[in-house]
């Protein structure tokens, strides 16, 4: 289309507004920027939680004390899963690749509302330093797991306010940038642009950004009440003061697992875009793509007590969420087949990002599969907080939102830095990376099945054998991670030029130079009628 | 899949398991079938053997089948599921009932007959119904062995499991649910005897006393500590737990915290007996109000003086 951009206007990453230096990024309201701020937030505290979780795995190299107590032990799978969640896979790709692509996809200079996305990122690092503060002030870091069970997390004495603050502001920063998005796709796509021409990275955009919208309050509502609890001693859920922990396990799940199809259906969206570009071929089963997309945030509302089969819920409540626990399986199965058929007799181009693809859907299946022996009723109650259930949502939530996110990574880095990566390296970093993956997790079902529950500090000598395995797949996997982020941040700065369109898609975000310029198009495109994000020839 | 031994350690676990080889199975069957044609399509679509692609919008037909294919199988898993796990919300009338209590961290168990221990003793082939209280915070009981779990929710009514043990031996019951600082060592054993031992073990008296030695106050007050769980929280070798040691505690002066200010007090009858009735009216200096709960109604003035007679030997 136009290759003249570079000349007539500077490209995001070297224009000079009002601010300059490190004010020019953190009060820049350009969407690309802002998708940067969140990627390096993100990566950074990736950093921390990565680290927290191979101190961890260290710890359980041997039964009895390996490096740390008890109760530094217990503030640390805390800490990493908080991290983790809220503010690494909860963000995680739509605060990044969203941000980033959304407007570029859709034809347009920015999101609707470019302020309020300027001050996600700020509430998310309000945050951030909210959470932080618990661990370094205060009588004691947090020890009551992500989840802060009722009633021992009125119990403990350590710093869980700030905590629980922290991630309520987390939320509203979720709130704010579902509803941005889905203005934007509401009114901000180009002429000719209609829903049913929209890349399938901006479908499932859409379809997280209405979980966010409607369940993050969920949770704010709930964290509001343990605070109230707290500090006043209203007794909502401490059977003590005549409150129900089993109404905050609801109350938590309720958010909670929708926030799985947060972190997870972008995550399909960015595959959805990789393997037809790899392919060279239309997306097989686009409709059949969006209807599950929407399924899945239609249907994943429903199913939150399949976390609670032990809890002592009514027998007609266990039977309804097994039964809608499955139902919601369907969905994603219908995309790993849709995947697999896009495959079928297109021309493949194996690159970094193809390989990231293929293994997201090996772990995708593996992390999937093993949510049928959970939702099933009997089968959970054996294998309920154990190890295996640690494997299973490590394959989803970092096997499945974490392989996309690299995937996505090394798909769009030319188009965001305008630089190329070291394949080799790149490729290198992905195989150890994925062995490391498989050898850390892979135990933890083993060990589940053997009957180790989760959450253990020490653990008795016949689950010896499965915690060597997994640690040594910790060193393993953080070898890979090494390997990754160390080419990708020096090629960012010294990687060779990258072409404005190194792999021949087809969505509108690879029609504009690379890095793409200020306010992405010199003029809105037009989508033709037989114009569309998969139509190869 | 726990170990072929103990299969049939209880009347669940072939249900439950044949459940579980079967999702399983389908599930590998997938898993490995997709991986295969995905495996496949790469090499045989390369663009060096494939250099120019065919464009497929898709295919209703296949959109059908394989939305109708895993709609079926998921029923079918779930039935499974279902049909396995509903005889584990329905205990039979006749079953033994023992009373477990779960507090921060250790079980104990209580008898019709008012026996208390720390090890779950169980007659084979009889239906047993555990009932549930849980004194601080949510444990969950697990025998992983019997394929049963239940989590223990504090102040809830009618929290109870139940099973049928099949097979003599000694298997692990764990807590499942995090509960705090010693979560991973909050466990214990169920021993599974042949009905006519166990109705001995149960009833006879004169075994409790030779299990205790001669039953002196000293034994019996240590006895007593071992089975409410004093020592999962205070050591006995002057290490520091999560309470205070008893190493030496007999005597000695000490900083309490009362109602927020310091004072010092003498370990005295008094001392204890407040301690353990009303345990944070004065608190150790250095460790955490709000742990411990009172065990009054629990512990006789009797066991408290055979307590204190244990505690006096601790120099």
């Amino acid at each position: 289309m136009h290759t003249s951009h570079a000349e007539n206007e500077a490209n995001y990453l070297k224009y000079k507004g009002k601010y300059k230096g490190l004010l020019g990024w953190i009060l820049s309201t350009d969407h690309k920027r802002i998708g940067l701020l969140y990627l390096y937030s993100i990566a950074t505290m990736f950093s921390v939680g990565a680290l927290l979780g191979l101190a961890m795995k260290f710890e359980l190299l041997a039964p009895g004390k390996t490096i740390m107590d008890a109760q530094t032990y217990n503030a640390t799978f805390t800490v990493h899963g908080v991290i983790m969640i809220f503010m690494i896979v909860i963000p995680g790709l739509p605060a990044v690749f969203g941000n980033f692509l959304l407007p570029i996809m859709l034809g347009a200079k920015d999101v609707a509302f470019p302020k309020l996305n300027l001050l996600s990122w700020w509430l998310y690092v309000a945050g951030v330093f909210l959470v932080l503060s618990a661990l370094l002030f205060g009588p004691g870091t947090p020890d009551t797991g992500w989840t802060f069970y009722a009633p021992y997390s009125f119990k403990t004495g350590t710093n869980l306010l700030p905590a629980v603050f922290g991630a309520f502001v987390l939320g509203f920063s979720s709130i704010l940038t579902g509803l941005n998005f889905l203005v934007t796709i509401h009114r901000l796509r180009c002429p000719g642009l209609k829903w049913t021409k929209l890349p399938l990275f901006v479908w499932t955009i859409y379809g997280t950004a209405w979980i966010q919208l409607l369940a993050t309050p969920v949770v704010g509502i709930t964290l509001v009440l343990i605070a109230l609890e707290r500090i006043f001693g209203v007794g909502v859920f401490d059977p003590a003061l005549g409150g129900d922990p089993i109404l905050y396990q609801h109350l938590f799940w309720i958010y909670s697992h929708p926030a799985v199809y947060i972190m997870i259906l972008p995550a399909m969206g960015a595959i959805s875009e990789i393997i037809p570009t790899f392919s060279q071929k239309h997306i097989f089963g686009y409709k059949a793509i969006i209807a599950s997309t929407m399924a899945i945030a239609f249907v994943g509302w429903l199913v939150w007590g399949h976390h609670m089969y032990t809890a002592g819920m009514s027998g007609t409540a266990q039977y309804y969420f097994s039964l809608l626990t499955f139902i919601v399986a369907i969905p994603s199965a219908i995309k790993v087949f849709n995947w697999i058929s896009t495959l079928y007799k297109g021309s493949i181009n194996v690159q970094t990002p193809f390989y990231w693809a293929i293994s997201f859907i090996f772990v995708f299946m593996i992390g999937g599969l093993s949510g049928l022996v959970l939702g099933s009723l009997a089968t959970n109650i054996y294998v309920h907080d154990t190890a295996f259930v640690v494997a299973h949502f490590h394959y989803i939530v970092f096997g499945g939102t974490g392989f996309s996110f690299f995937a996505a990574m090394h798909y769009w880095f030319p188009k965001i830095f305008g630089r190329m990566y070291d394949k080799a390296w790149a490729n290198i970093g992905w195989l150890v990376f994925f062995i490391g993956f498989l050898a850390l997790y892979s135990p933890m079902f083993y060990l589940g099945m053997m009957g180790m529950p989760r959450r253990y500090y020490d653990y008795l000598e016949e689950f010896h054998g499965g915690n060597i395995l997994s640690t040594f797949g910790s060193w393993i996997m953080v070898t890979g991670l090494i390997i990754i982020i160390t080419n990708l941040v020096r090629s960012a700065r010294r990687g060779p030029k990258a072409e404005m369109n190194p792999w021949h898609g087809k969505t509108l975000e690879w029609t504009v130079t690379s890095p793409p310029p200020l306010e992405n198009f010199d003029e809105i495109p037009v989508i033709a009628e037989d114009d569309g994000p998969y139509n190869y020839k | 899949m726990y170990s072929s031994e103990v299969t049939q350690a209880s009347n669940f676990v072939q249900g439950v398991d044949r459940a579980f080889l079967i999702i399983m199975g389908i599930s590998f069957l997938f898993l490995i079938g997709l991986t295969v044609v995905m495996l496949v399509f790469v090499y045989k679509y390369n663009k060096k053997r494939n250099p120019k692609p065919t464009q497929i919008e898709g295919s209703v037909k296949l959109e059908l089948l394989w939305t109708i294919v895993p709609f079926v199988l998921t029923l079918l898993m779930f039935y499974l599921g279902w049909a396995e796990w509903k005889p584990m919300s329905k205990p039979p009338k006749d079953a033994m009932e023992v009373t477990v209590y779960g507090r921060m961290w250790n079980f104990s168990f209580e008898y019709e007959n008012g026996r208390r221990t720390d090890t779950l003793y169980l007659p084979k082939d009889k239906p047993v119904k555990l009932n549930l209280v849980a004194m601080d915070v949510l444990h969950s009981l697990y025998i992983p062995a019997f394929r049963v779990k239940q989590d223990m929710v504090p102040g809830k009514k009618d929290n109870f499991m139940w099973f049928e043990p099949q097979k003599e031996g000694e298997y692990e019951l764990f807590c499942a649910e995090y509960c705090g600082l010693q979560h991973s060592y909050m466990y214990t054993f169920v021993k599974v005897l042949e009905d006519s031992t166990f109705t001995n073990w149960l009833t006879d008296t004169t075994m409790v006393a030779s299990a205790a030695d001669v039953e002196s106050p000293t034994a019996t007050g240590r006895r007593i500590m071992q089975s409410i769980g004093c020592f999962a929280c205070h050591s006995i070798d002057g290490s520091k737990l999560v309470g205070p040691s008893f190493k030496g505690i007999w005597g000695e002066e000490q900083t309490v915290v009362t109602g927020g200010e310091k004072r010092q007090i003498t370990v005295d009858e008094e001392y204890i007996r407040r301690s353990i009735y009303d345990p944070n009216a004065d608190v150790a200096d250095g460790f955490n109000k709000g742990l411990m709960l009172s065990y009054e109604g629990q512990l006789s003035d009797d066991d408290i003086n055979n307590i204190i007679e244990y505690l006096k030997t601790l120099k």
